[in-house]
């Protein structure tokens, strides 16, 4: 038995303790906020946040997971009101919206561990976050807006 | 073969469906929406405007009824109905702000409800090749317009003032005389009783008084839910009971199942059955490929059982296809004459009278779509009613699809479109929710179907393979005098006809025989060219390698006779005129009536010339730097690309600049339009740079995105500049925006790596090219 917090609810796995936390989170567990995109830490649509970090939660599995604190999106702020949901709604990132989960739990994660990142260490930072849609200019804008003040 | 012959449905073809005015008023007159008040009215086919669209001629066509769009509640909240599919455009909130602007409804009290699949009720759904808008701006407006009228005749009634005294303002309508004022939730009631006023008589608002269209103020109405989480994509429908499956296809295109052992699937924690998915023979349509699914009690059980089977099967008649085979036999193709598809004056003697001949053969290769959201739907059949919860550009076409499958009447099948977590094309296709359908009903409990990205791209339906080679025959003087255009291509109806060689009308019209040159001696043609895998329709489609073929030839003759490119285009396309198409049997034209949506060559040159003013065309670029233009008409828009780029001496590239203008003739919503034009650039880069999918022995070669790349945010352009001509008038027709922005970007990159560096790039993806 795998026992884990996710968005500070205590969560227990009996199953495969393999098996992707990506997939516990979306059909076990039902937050289905995070994204399925590649499953190869390829793209960063399942990105949540572990104890501060951004993980690729295709390749965590849920025994990686264990007595650890996963936020997914649904939990990053209450309200959605996180500085970077704030500044993505001001910028009209998304297109589509399927990876911006993804981009936006990847940019937390950023600004807790650097408040004000330059230009390139944005793009460094979400270069592991694929956007199909392509819309970079805009993250790249809506994470500087976050860390400047929305 | 001519494709028209197919008797399946075929998104995108024109089909010249009839609209049937009788059977469709007798089944509307049953019709009402749910939980709100609903406005009665006659229904109205055709929009009557200053300019005519082809949006009749879709299948199912138009429906102009507000009883089917608009609904208002007691307590004044509006409801409006998306009946397209939003996969990242902004279509389910710009057709509803027509509707709201019209219907004089503030925003801020109305709410979307998005269709389910019934094209009977909504008129075509098919959301694909630029449409929304082109063909629904004028019926929303009517609808919003109808509805609005009819809540004035309910208050003069109310008021026993004449309706020509009242006039609905921001969600009330008022008497100014008398000073009152009743809200539209209060005339609701009264307001459905009401006649409802002929199309013609309609008073449409007069485009200064907007308060929401062509501003760009408004956000998608899912901007919260996306941030949050909370938005639905085609994954995240949870149904109790419901089982996850993941299915093994044949790895080549037509090939069949032979044998499989469960046993080490079976051993997998969490996989519950291993069975059979019935295949349709090649070519398939629509219809699943076949296979082995895998079900279990969540997706990385299927994906974990899905790895572990063992699986024989019978590659079948593509077993032999191979891209570097493959790409010798199109060039062989395009060296030699075939079938032509337009010609003016005598190509062939020009070009032996020429002066000096330039020739250019430009290879594209296919590329998968890669939508972020992998194909994936949920079906739950019962008996002989079936529901669906998908991603589709096509809810119409999908429940038609769905009913032939399982053999079931269609007014039993229920079509819910999610969220499309972009689309590009491939989700026109719903082989994935009748690969659902099948499992469902055979295993009596819902299923979702997750695709792999491996699945992805290993079984889409491709954007086209090509090579288009062009001969330009020059003067003394250095004027163009000759032009040969061969295009060779698998068609996308060589998945729906079996020995189908020849492209499509729709392909031939997208950039080849709608060539807008003045050139004396013009001609197109189409050699043979026969399809090894699933080709389909892939964001603005045939456009690609044309502007990619026709404009880097534009630069190439410039560098040949010491021009500047950008003159030497603005010559090519010569005089401002409406360009003649006579001499082409069937122009397509985007489907689009040719006087409503000519080829306006002083559009062209506009875009031309306000891209190259904006953009800077001709400033002076550090060195290692270049600029190129290209420009493009597709979907009936007109749009003009410059891409600074810079290559450093060890090959890197990279691209500090885009400038592109559109004319996209009355827009809707200028915010989304650039946002378009953004996301087109890092598509047309994408393709550029990497994109590519190859075969060997008849299988992909690639899978996820370490082998099939797109472009990430350190590789993505610096800043993206867009310049949205404004329309002439307000009956200038609308045109495509969402497909348009890609074609002329890749030719506008190779260009200005070749002003950069000298290297003349011939064949996507660029790859390595520039560090040899
Ligand atoms: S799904 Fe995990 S990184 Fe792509
Ligand atoms: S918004 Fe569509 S993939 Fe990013």
């Amino acid at each position: 038995m795998v026992k884990l917090k996710i968005n500070g609810q205590e969560q227990n796995w009996d199953g495969d303790p393999d098996l992707p936390l990506l997939w516990f989170i979306r059909d076990e567990i039902g937050l289905t906020g995070t994204k399925f995109g590649c499953g190869q830490a390829l793209c960063g649509s399942c990105t949540v946040i572990i104890d501060k970090q951004a993980v690729r939660a295709c390749i965590t599995s849920v025994s990686d997971a264990a007595g650890r604190e996963v936020t997914t999106i649904e939990g990053l702020h209450p309200t959605g009101d996180h500085p970077v949901q704030k500044a993505w709604r001001q910028v009209n990132v998304p297109q589509c919206g399927y990876c911006q989960a993804g981009q936006i739990m990847q940019a937390a994660a950023l600004l807790t561990d650097n408040p004000k990142p330059s230009h390139d260490q944005i793009r460094e930072a979400m270069s592991g976050n694929i956007c199909r849609c392509g819309c970079y200019q805009r993250i790249e804008n809506a994470v500087h807006l976050a860390s400047t003040g929305v | 073969m001519n494709i028209l012959t197919n008797p399946s449905r075929l998104r995108g073809f024109e089909k010249h469906i009839k609209i049937e005015n009788v059977s469709r008023r007798s089944i509307l007159k049953t019709l009402g929406l749910a939980g709100g008040f609903v406005l009665a009215a006659p229904v109205m086919i055709r929009p009557s405007f200053a300019y005519e669209t082809g949006a009749g001629k879709m299948p199912h066509g138009v429906v102009v009824d507000p009883r089917v769009f608009v609904s208002i509640a007691p307590d004044g909240i509006v409801t409006i109905i998306a009946h397209r599919s939003e996969m990242g455009t902004g279509v389910r909130t710009s057709l509803p702000l027509i509707v709201a602007e019209e219907l004089e409804a503030d925003w801020s009290r109305v709410r979307v409800q998005q269709a389910h699949g019934d094209e009977v009720k909504f008129g075509n759904q098919d959301t694909d090749g630029s449409r929304s808008t082109r063909h629904y701006l004028i019926p929303m407006r009517q609808i919003g317009a109808s509805a609005r009228t009819m809540l004035e005749q309910a208050a003069a009634k109310r008021w026993g003032v004449p309706a020509g005294e009242v006039k609905a303002v921001n969600h009330e309508v008022v008497h100014s005389a008398s000073g009152r004022k009743l809200g539209f939730g209060e005339l609701a009631a009264d307001a459905a009783k009401e006649s409802v006023p002929s199309v013609e008589g309609l008073k449409l608002k007069n485009p200064k008084d907007f308060r929401y269209l062509g501003k760009g103020e408004i956000g998608i109405v899912d901007l919260h839910d996306i941030t949050t989480g909370a938005a639905h994509y085609g994954g995240d429908v949870r149904l109790p009971g419901m089982k996850y499956a993941v299915i093994a296809r044949p790895p080549v295109t037509g090939g069949k199942l032979v044998s499989f052992d469960p046993a080490d699937t079976l051993k997998v924690s969490g996989v519950e059955k291993v069975m059979e998915v019935k295949g349709w023979p090649w070519p398939s349509k629509f219809q699943p490929l076949g296979g082995v699914a895998v079900i279990a009690r969540n997706t990385g059980a299927a994906i974990k059982g899905c790895n572990a089977l063992k699986v024989t099967w019978d590659d079948g008649a593509n077993a032999k296809y191979d891209s570097v085979a493959y790409r010798a036999e199109l060039e062989a193709a395009a060296r030699k004459p075939g079938l032509i598809v337009r010609k003016e004056g005598d190509v062939e003697a020009a070009l032996k009278s020429a002066d000096r001949v330039i020739v250019g053969e430009y290879y594209l290769p296919h590329f998968a779509h890669a939508s972020m959201e992998p194909p994936v739907a949920v079906a739950n059949v019962k008996g002989d009613k079936a529901e669906v919860w998908a991603p589709v550009q096509s809810p119409g076409g999908t429940r038609e699809d769905v009913a032939k499958t399982l053999g079931i009447p269609e007014e039993n099948v229920t079509v819910n479109v999610t969220l499309l977590g972009g689309g590009f094309g491939r989700k026109s296709k719903c082989d994935f929710a009748l690969e659902a359908a099948l499992l469902s009903k055979e295993l009596g409990v819902p299923v979702k179907v997750q695709w792999t990205r491996e699945d992805d791209v290993r079984h889409d339906f491709l954007h086209t393979v090509s090579v288009e080679r062009i001969e330009a025959g020059l003067d003394k003087s250095g004027k163009v005098i000759a032009w040969r255009h061969r295009s060779v291509a698998p068609s996308i109806a060589s998945t729906f006809a079996a020995g189908t060689v020849h492209q499509a009308p729709f392909e031939l019209g997208m950039g080849l025989i709608d060539n807008p040159f003045e050139i004396a001696n013009l001609q197109c043609e189409n050699p043979e060219a026969a399809a090894h895998t699933r080709i389909g329709w892939f964001r603005s489609v045939s456009n690609i390698p044309r502007a990619f073929a026709v404009q880097s030839m534009v630069a190439e003759i410039a560098q040949a006779t010491n021009r500047d490119p950008k003159d030497m285009l603005l010559e090519l396309i010569g005089s401002p005129r409406i360009v003649n198409l006579s001499s082409v049997k069937d122009p397509w034209n985007y489907g689009e009536p040719y006087d409503s949506y000519p080829i306006d060559t002083a559009r062209l040159r506009k875009v031309v010339e306000l891209v190259a003013d904006k953009g800077g065309w001709g400033r002076s670029v550090p060195k290692g730097h270049g600029l190129g233009i290209a420009v493009h008409r597709s979907f009936v828009s007109y749009i003009a690309t410059i891409v600074e780029v810079a290559v450093d001496d060890k090959g890197k590239l990279t691209v500090p600049r885009v400038d592109t203008a559109i004319d996209c003739g009355t827009y809707v919503n200028p915010e989304r339009i650039q946002s378009q034009i953004e996301g087109a650039a890092i598509m047309g880069l994408s393709l550029a740079k990497h994109g590519e999918v190859t075969f060997k022995d008849g299988k992909v070669q690639q899978g996820n995105f370490d082998d099939y790349p797109v472009i990430r945010i350190d590789e993505s352009p610096a800043v993206t500049n867009v310049y949205i001509v404004p329309p002439a008038s307000p009956d200038t027709p609308p045109s495509g925006v969402g497909e348009p922005g890609v074609p002329p970007f890749a030719p506008a990159l190779i260009n200005a790596i070749f002003a950069a560096t000298g290297k003349r790039i011939r064949a996507m993806p660029i790859g390595k090219q520039l560090e040899a």
